[in-house]
């Protein structure tokens, strides 16, 4: 058949995202802006291209407007395709079914039908919160040398904070043989990062027979990975060494985006091998005026700068007027920064106005960096009478 | 849009010496991200013409990279869009000599489309014009062709106007000069013409059996007491670049909040190839000033009135003032460069100065290390 596809990926993207408050008010947590011009979606697409999976699931469920509309047709990423690309799934109403996703694996066995169509021998998948460059091939070469029927990729993450993961029990050969989801006295360091790659066939078992369960949540860490190690199947870690970030919380958004102006970060986005694709907006190259200052700063394509900016990440378009301060911020597109406006340790929402003399966030305590201070989109600060 | 556009991309290439000796007019890089035919294609685009054929004579393959299938420009469709029009050679004639007869090699194009409406226009002059008010002026004039004019200084100190227009109140024209250059205003043409499709194919197989070459010269100046012939006066921004150093000067105009807002946004935005650019980082220790700064660079050095394209990198310590640095570009530590134009992929290696000065620029051709 010509639509045949070795592997394809299934992109859960339906999250509320609600720890990151108002900045998923309006928009899914994929679709929030990151490092200046990408949205956190872009990365696991990306990662898929440049993997060589050019067939893309992308489950969709909560304020799916803006993500949908950002995906569009796929051009960016190079998922036009005619065979394949990238397709948008929504949950749908069916004869005697609910409609919307329960959990992580229901969402994906509601789709089999977009599987079944490319004959898939493995099913890679993926979520659309995580700020990591992976190529899955190489994840993809050890799922076969171990005949696998599940790989799922791991991180080594400092004991202390083991408990806030799913850790994987292994043995020496990578084969899992325990699971536990946060546990409070964690044994091993090999965290899962949510990437999973699947043998079709067992998945699609798995799932029809989860979805019998009344009582399962029908998630893949609690529910559909346990059942396949209680069947001693061969589940495998893969060990995946670089930068991976969850950046479900606003202190997590806030660092991932630090992270990209930290010279010793493993996270570099200007590496031609593995590019990360955004959709692009046409405007002109910044202005840096006279009056700019800028120390250790990105700043993308459209802005207008004559303010002092230090350690922060400004998206497109956005304006620092004369005499503004933006330190240690991210500043998400459209934003306007007045004269004399002072932004400390914040992330300001789109098209959000900071009045003349307005000041947000906090300063450094005896060293340590303040709370994240988050200004909704659109929002309009203005200074506080005195 | 009942108008269709066709763009000639090598006019005056041999105007601007080596920065379009190995690439057509319409490529030129400009303005840190865009090439000079963004600007016109980009206003057809947003007047809402969908059919656009673009002529190419010779050293084309640097515009088809940046064209591409048109996607950026919403050309990309299946009625209609972006066609590519070489050089099409009969004989011993291959490349064209002229505007009539490269146009008449593109008489199938011209026949086989359905706007009643042509407009030509060359990519050497950067401006934001709303095409569907020029149309509309045209036909309101009842005229055969019309012919965009810029009222533009001639100072006499060396330069000349390549078409210069004197009409009657009504706006027809009865003169044209070429290569004028005696000091005063004059209404110069800037290389756009619009003018009704059947009667503009009607024109060019008439020419053909002249044997005429020169649109300019041998319809607009020789048949204007026959043919009715309007201009219809621009009052916008124009920067006309037919030489080195109006290359240089249209690109630091952009500096000025008013020309950018002018020349970017007043009929809608223009658009590019997209290169899939990283924000530009600004280092510990970079001092910027007055500058127009692309995507991708990496700066940890000073610059000072310049135009820096996507993916430059300026080293520790490098100075860089009244420079354009095209894309890709490699500037290494202790540089200084003043009045100098960087062309693509140069590498400047570390504690060399170089030092144009304003009225004449150093060029540093593509790929070369200095």
């Amino acid at each position: 058949m010509v639509n045949k596809k070795k592997y394809i990926a299934m992109l859960l993207a339906g999250g509320q995202g609600s720890r990151l408050g108002s900045l998923t008010r309006n928009i899914a947590k994929p679709a929030v802006p990151f490092g200046g011009k990408y949205r956190i979606i872009d990365f696991t697409l990306s990662n898929c291209v440049n993997s060589g999976i050019d067939t893309v699931g992308v489950l969709t469920q909560y304020k799916p407007l803006e993500l949908n509309e950002y995906i569009g047709n796929g051009q960016p990423w190079g998922l036009d395709r005619n065979r394949g690309g990238v397709h948008i799934l929504q949950p749908f109403t069916k004869i005697n079914s609910k409609s919307w996703y329960e959990g992580t694996a229901n969402a994906i066995f509601q789709n089999i039908r977009f599987i079944e169509r490319y004959e898939p021998e493995g099913v890679v998948v993926l979520s659309g919160d995580h700020i990591y460059k992976m190529d899955y091939r190489k994840l993809l070469r050890f799922h076969e040398e171990n005949n696998a029927d599940c790989t799922i990729a791991v991180i080594d993450v400092p004991l202390h904070e083991a408990s806030r993961f799913g850790i994987m029990n292994t043995g020496a050969d990578g084969r899992i043989y325990k699971f536990e989801e946060k546990p409070k006295e964690p044994k091993s360091t090999k965290a899962s990062m949510g990437v999973y790659v699947f043998r079709w066939e067992v998945l699609k078992k798995y799932l029809t027979e989860d979805d019998k369960q009344e009582k399962s949540a029908h998630d893949f860490g609690k529910n559909v990975i346990p059942a396949m190690l209680s069947d001693q199947k061969r589940l495998y870690a893969w060990d995946f060494t670089g930068y991976w970030k969850d950046v479900g919380t606003t202190e997590s958004l806030w660092e991932a985006n630090m992270d990209l102006l930290n010279p010793a970060c493993e996270l570099d986005l200007d590496d031609n091998e593995l590019r990360i694709y955004a959709r692009n907006f046409d405007s002109p190259p910044t202005f840096i005026g006279e009056t700019a200052q800028l120390e250790n700063c990105m700043i993308t394509k459209g802005g207008e700068i004559y303010g002092h900016v230090v350690s922060s990440i400004i998206s497109s378009g956005c304006v620092i007027e004369e005499n503004a301060i933006v330190e240690n911020s991210v500043l998400l597109p459209g934003v306007t920064i007045k004269s004399g406006a002072v932004i400390r340790y914040a992330i300001i929402g789109q098209n959000a106005v900071i009045e003349s003399g307005a000041v947000v966030g906090l300063s450094d305590v005896e060293g340590q960096r303040p709370e994240i201070t988050v200004i909704g989109d659109k929002k309009k600060i203005t200074k506080k009478p005195a | 849009m009942n108008m269709m556009g066709i763009i000639f991309s090598n006019i005056y290439d041999e105007r601007l010496g080596e920065i379009t000796a190995r690439r057509t007019l319409a490529s030129l890089p400009f303005g840190g991200r865009y090439r000079l035919i963004d600007f016109v294609l980009s206003g057809m685009v947003n007047a809402g013409m969908t059919n656009v054929g673009v002529i190419t004579k010779q050293n084309y393959q640097s515009l088809m990279d940046h064209l591409g299938c048109g996607a950026e420009w919403d050309l990309d469709r299946k009625v209609d869009g972006l066609f590519i029009l070489p050089p099409f050679g009969q004989g011993q004639k291959s490349v064209y000599r002229g505007k009539l007869e490269a146009l008449w090699g593109t008489r199938r194009f011209l026949e086989r489309s359905n706007e009643e409406y042509v407009l030509l226009a060359d990519t050497n002059i950067i401006c934001s014009i709303d095409y569907r008010e020029m149309i509309r002026r045209h036909i309101e004039s009842g005229a055969e062709i019309s012919m965009i004019t810029k009222r533009e200084e001639i100072t006499g100190l060396g330069d000349s106007c390549d078409v210069v227009v004197r009409s009657d109140s009504a706006g027809r024209v009865k003169d044209v000069l070429m290569h004028y250059s005696v000091p005063g205003i004059e209404n110069a043409a800037i290389g756009m013409y619009i003018m009704k499709r059947t009667f503009l194919i009607e024109l060019l197989k008439e020419s053909h059996s002249y044997n005429l070459v020169d649109f300019e010269r041998d319809i607009i100046q020789s048949k204007c007491a026959y043919l009715h012939i309007t201009e219809l006066p621009f009052d916008g921004r124009i920067l006309r670049i037919d030489s080195l150093g109006k290359y240089f000067s249209a690109n630091m105009a952009l500096l000025d909040a008013s020309v950018r807002n002018e020349i970017f946004s007043r009929h809608g935005l223009v658009y590019t190839k997209i290169r899939d650019e990283v924000p530009t980082h600004y280092g510990s220790g970079c001092r910027l000033k007055n500058s127009l700064i692309a995507d991708g660079c990496r700066i940890f050095g000073e610059v000072e009135n310049s135009i820096l394209f996507r993916g430059v990198t300026v080293a520790k310590g490098a100075k860089i003032k009244n420079c354009i640095i095209m894309q890709d570009t490699k500037i290494d530590e202790n540089v200084e460069l003043d009045y100098t134009i960087c062309d693509k992929d140069v590498t400047i290696t570390r504690d060399r100065v170089l030092m144009g000065v304003p009225a004449h620029q150093i060029v540093i051709t593509k790929g070369k290390v200095v």
